[in-house]
């Protein structure tokens, strides 16, 4: 074997580097202004429902809010303050510090170019409002939060995933979803193609793509040095020089064969 | 007298060799690899350019075709993740016998670098592979190349064989 095998279980929990005292720098939070455009909307959801924080962050009003007031918030801020647009929406996993997701929406006025992220905490296995019939933009963009992430939501005219099969198992993007896929992600297509018999046939995956074993001659040839498929193990270190040749000796039926002595080589460009 | 083009010495003195069937069949085959056009993901772009006028399959006989059932090779070039896995394996088992498959790239050989929940981690896992091509994405001389030894592959063979199943199913 040409590389000595390193255990890779744990790698990616394992930080690279932890310095004990270093906090993550934050984006500071400024508050909302008295007057101007971002005070006007502040005020217009305000007097309808609950908002449990509002700040500005790198000149966006940021509105925490109730995650069952999704729906008409979006609504007051579409039909009374013109935010027309939805640029995104998506979820993040705050599973193991607050058990649940976060979910943003990134909403833009297109007459003053003003932007606001309505944010609001849903509980794991709780499920939201659909945006759909506000924003267009929401379909694929619920759908994939369903898909990857695992958040339900209510009303949705197509909640199917989006990205993954749709007989797969699991949301891949949460935290606690392992990258290289669990049990039913490593033999998927091994158990849809050829069944659950066929796992001992195939084998399990290697992960390591790197890993070369020169002695074994079932899938692995050197170039120069060739000894039969599948020859034993103690023969690979006797093997003689085998020189690559483009065409077989006795040559093609009909077809000329090359000597290298009569082709040309260039050795400039032209 | 005629000068005839054979060797009494050799074959008990007769002018025929059994084995030329075998040679002329194979001669066709092996000059006219038509290739399923199985361009997954960058890797398809070596393939098309290997295709293409500079580097020219057509002298190859490597003509491209769009339907599993003209095409005796399968170019498996770029990445099979786990929701197309499937597929391959369906377009595989549509083309008609013989049938060769070349894994073009690292991600078709291993999964090369996406070592993740979604990518199947070597093609061979759902098709049997004739020739691994290491590179990514390798350059359309090791794809010609490929293609070379392919022929010499299929020259080898015996044109009547049976179809043995080759790794899988």
């Amino acid at each position: 074997m040409m590389r000595p095998y390193t255990p890779k279980d744990n790698v990616q929990a394992k930080a690279y580097y932890t310095d004990r005292y270093w906090v993550a720098p934050r984006v500071p939070e400024e508050p909302v202004p008295e007057e101007g455009v971002y005070a006007e909307d502040l005020a217009a959801v305000k007097s309808a429902h609950e908002v449990l924080k509002a700040y500005i962050q790198r000149g966006q009003l940021v509105i925490h809010i109730n995650p069952e007031d999704n729906f008409d918030v979006l609504k007051i801020l579409k039909e009374e303050r013109w935010y027309e647009m939805l640029s995104e929406l998506s979820a993040v996993d705050f599973l193991a510090e607050r058990g649940g997701f976060e979910i943003f929406y990134q909403i833009l006025n297109l007459n003053t170019a003003r932007r606001i992220r309505v944010k609001c905490f849903v509980e794991e296995n709780r499920a939201i409002e659909s945006v759909n019939p506000l924003y267009r933009s929401a379909d694929w963009a619920e759908r994939e939060m369903w898909d990857l992430m695992g958040v339900k939501v209510n009303n949705h005219p197509y909640l199917k995933r989006l990205i993954m099969p749709d007989d797969w198992e699991g949301h891949p993007l949460r935290k606690t979803y392992p990258l290289e896929g669990d049990e039913f992600a490593q033999w998927y297509e091994v158990d849809k193609i050829f069944g659950k018999d066929a796992r001992d046939v195939i084998g399990p995956e290697n992960r390591d793509p790197a890993r070369i074993d020169r002695y074994d001659t079932e899938r692995f040839a050197r170039l120069g040095y060739e000894v039969p498929r599948g020859a034993p193990a103690d023969m690979v270190d006797k093997t003689e020089e085998t020189p690559i040749r483009y065409q077989e000796e006795e040559g093609v039926f009909l077809i000329k064969e090359l000597s290298p002595d009569k082709s040309k080589v260039l050795d400039r460009r032209k | 007298m005629a000068q005839h083009q054979v060797n009494y010495t050799q074959s008990g003195g007769l002018p025929v060799a059994l084995t030329t069937v075998d040679k002329i069949i194979n001669w066709g085959r092996s000059n006219s690899i038509w290739a399923l056009t199985y361009g997954l993901a960058c890797c398809a772009i070596e393939m098309m350019a290997s295709g293409a006028s500079r580097y020219d399959f057509d002298r190859f006989g490597t003509i491209f075709r769009a339907s599993p059932r003209q095409a005796d090779v399968m170019i498996v070039a770029g990445t099979l993740t786990k929701k197309h896995a499937e597929f391959i394996r369906r377009l595989y088992d549509q083309m008609s016998e013989p049938k060769w498959v070349i894994s073009m790239g690292s991600c078709a050989n291993t999964g090369g670098m996406f070592n993740t929940y979604a990518t199947v981690q070597g093609c061979d896992r759902v098709i049997p592979v004739d020739l691994y091509l290491p590179g990514c994405a390798p350059r359309p001389e090791t794809l010609q190349y490929a293609v070379m030894l392919l022929q010499q592959k299929i020259r080898k063979e015996s044109a009547n064989k049976s179809q043995k199943p080759k790794r899988l199913v």
